[in-house]
């Protein structure tokens, strides 16, 4: 026998199910308790650096656009900072609160956040990241929620530096972490969860 | 050089604690469930950060699914109760200032939401989601309605048990969780695919929230204890090597 080691085990992951807006977007949804719904804007002000817009669908297996999703993006701001309590290198652009939540479109499903282009964030050795967005997706059906990160597809000299995107082994993946850019400052992002072309998934 | 650094990242998840993604029994998992394997990295600046929420941003019946969505004088029809815990991480400290979101079905198992079938009626009185934030010592606590159980399309015969989903947001991006509640005594727990996801007896049991008389209102509400446990972060450790090497 040794001594116990007493530590707790994480709470288990459920689906968020078919309504999981209720509880996140009830706005979205028609109930009206709260004000306007948390992260549906992630400016509330006149922020620093560059404006830029979040386009993308997630899709399942068969190709078919979720509609039922709720997609939250988490990032720095311009200079690659975090408006976050434990974030200690400096203070973050106080109009940006780099957070946003989406429920996706009613019928289309496609979400859209207004947002900054981040800054770049040191990995814990001290390299630099390429400038991301962390996403998170749940939905009826994904037991726990998803993680990935989008990248900028014209960061190509950041990107080929990035200590993550270098350490993937199938190299012929890492287009799936990339946004395209659709237009000056609109950069679309897609996301695939099963099958041809499917996202690379963290466990973070 | 000895650098002493009081925060670190996140201790890994147990991938074999937590529901698996692909688990045909649920079946709306099966095309919505990644195939390749999930890309292992320690945690990060962008995974060990999180927005803030302040107490500020609450209403006052944010926490008071009776009467948040309540005409004047009225209250939502169902068995009251208080649904209270703490949200710790895995080392046993107590979690302040996290976010809980929480939405529910009503006392007849109906939830308020246009793509909801189940014949059941809607509460005019009940709106089914509320919000709060842990205190200093990670306690919350919310008033509600029993939720119900319902039938949901997956085998021809499938019931939810009574729960309620939680969402969190703690102290970085790497925390955040969507779970459920389950009430102690519900046969339809071990019944159903959606709990079923979770291969460990002990984690399903985890879910399961206890009655607790200890907190009851004598002839008002009874009371629920559900504590969540978000991940736990190395707070301190020593390294012998210069940063950055
Ligand atoms: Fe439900």
């Amino acid at each position: 026998m040794t001594q116990k080691l007493e530590y707790l085990k994480e709470s288990p992951s459920q689906t968020a199910g078919p309504y999981v807006h209720i509880g996140c977007t009830p706005n979205f949804t028609g109930i009206e308790i709260y004000g306007e719904d948390l992260g549906a804007s992630m400016k509330t002000g006149p922020v620093k650096g560059q404006e830029i817009t979040i386009k993308g669908t997630v899709f399942d297996g068969t190709g078919t656009p979720l509609r039922d999703a709720m997609i939250e993006i988490w990032q720095p701001d311009g200079e690659g900072l975090f408006n976050s309590a434990n974030e200690t290198r400096g203070q973050a652009d106080p109009n940006f609160t780099g957070w946003g939540r989406s429920p996706g479109d009613m019928n289309t499903g496609e979400f859209t956040f207004e947002t900054v282009k981040p800054g770049a964030v040191p990995f814990p050795d001290g390299r630099m990241q390429a400038p991301h967005v962390t996403f998170w997706v749940v939905a009826r059906g994904i037991n726990i929620g998803l993680h990935t990160r989008m990248y900028f597809e014209d960061e190509a000299e950041a990107n080929a530096a990035d200590p993550i995107l270098t350490r993937i082994e199938h190299q012929n993946r890492v287009p799936t972490l990339l946004a395209k850019k659709e237009a000056d400052g609109v950069y679309r992002f897609d996301i695939r969860l099963q099958g041809e072309g499917e996202t690379i998934f963290f466990d973070i | 050089m000895t650098i002493i650094k009081n925060t670190g990242g996140f201790v890994p998840r147990d991938r074999n604690w937590q529901p698996a993604a692909l688990t045909p029994q649920y079946k709306t998992s099966v095309k919505r469930s990644p195939q390749a394997a999930l890309l292992s990295f320690p945690t990060t600046l962008s995974e060990e950060t999180n927005p803030v929420f302040g107490h500020n941003m609450l209403g006052d019946l944010d926490n008071d699914l009776i009467h948040n969505y309540a005409a004047s004088g009225e209250s939502a029809i169902g068995p009251r109760i208080i649904v209270h815990g703490r949200v710790l991480d895995e080392m046993g400290r107590p979690v302040p200032g996290a976010l809980l979101e929480f939405w529910q079905a009503n006392a007849g198992g109906r939830y308020r939401h246009k793509k909801e079938s189940y014949l059941a009626p809607l509460d005019p009185n009940f709106g089914g989601c509320g919000r709060t934030i842990t205190g200093e010592d990670g306690s919350y606590e919310f008033r509600t309605i029993q939720p119900g159980p319902y039938p949901w399309p997956n085998g021809m015969n499938d019931w939810r048990p009574a729960h309620i989903h939680f969402s969190v947001f703690g102290h970085g991006f790497a925390q955040r969780l969507i779970t459920q509640m389950y009430f102690e005594g519900d046969p339809h727990i071990w019944l159903c695919p959606i709990v079923d996801t979770i291969d460990d007896k002990a984690a399903v049991e985890s879910l399961i929230a206890p009655l607790d008389m200890h907190r009851t209102v004598p002839m008002d509400s009874r009371a629920y204890k559900f504590d969540i446990v978000l991940r736990g972060r190395r707070q301190t450790f020593f390294e012998n090597r210069v940063e950055g090497m």
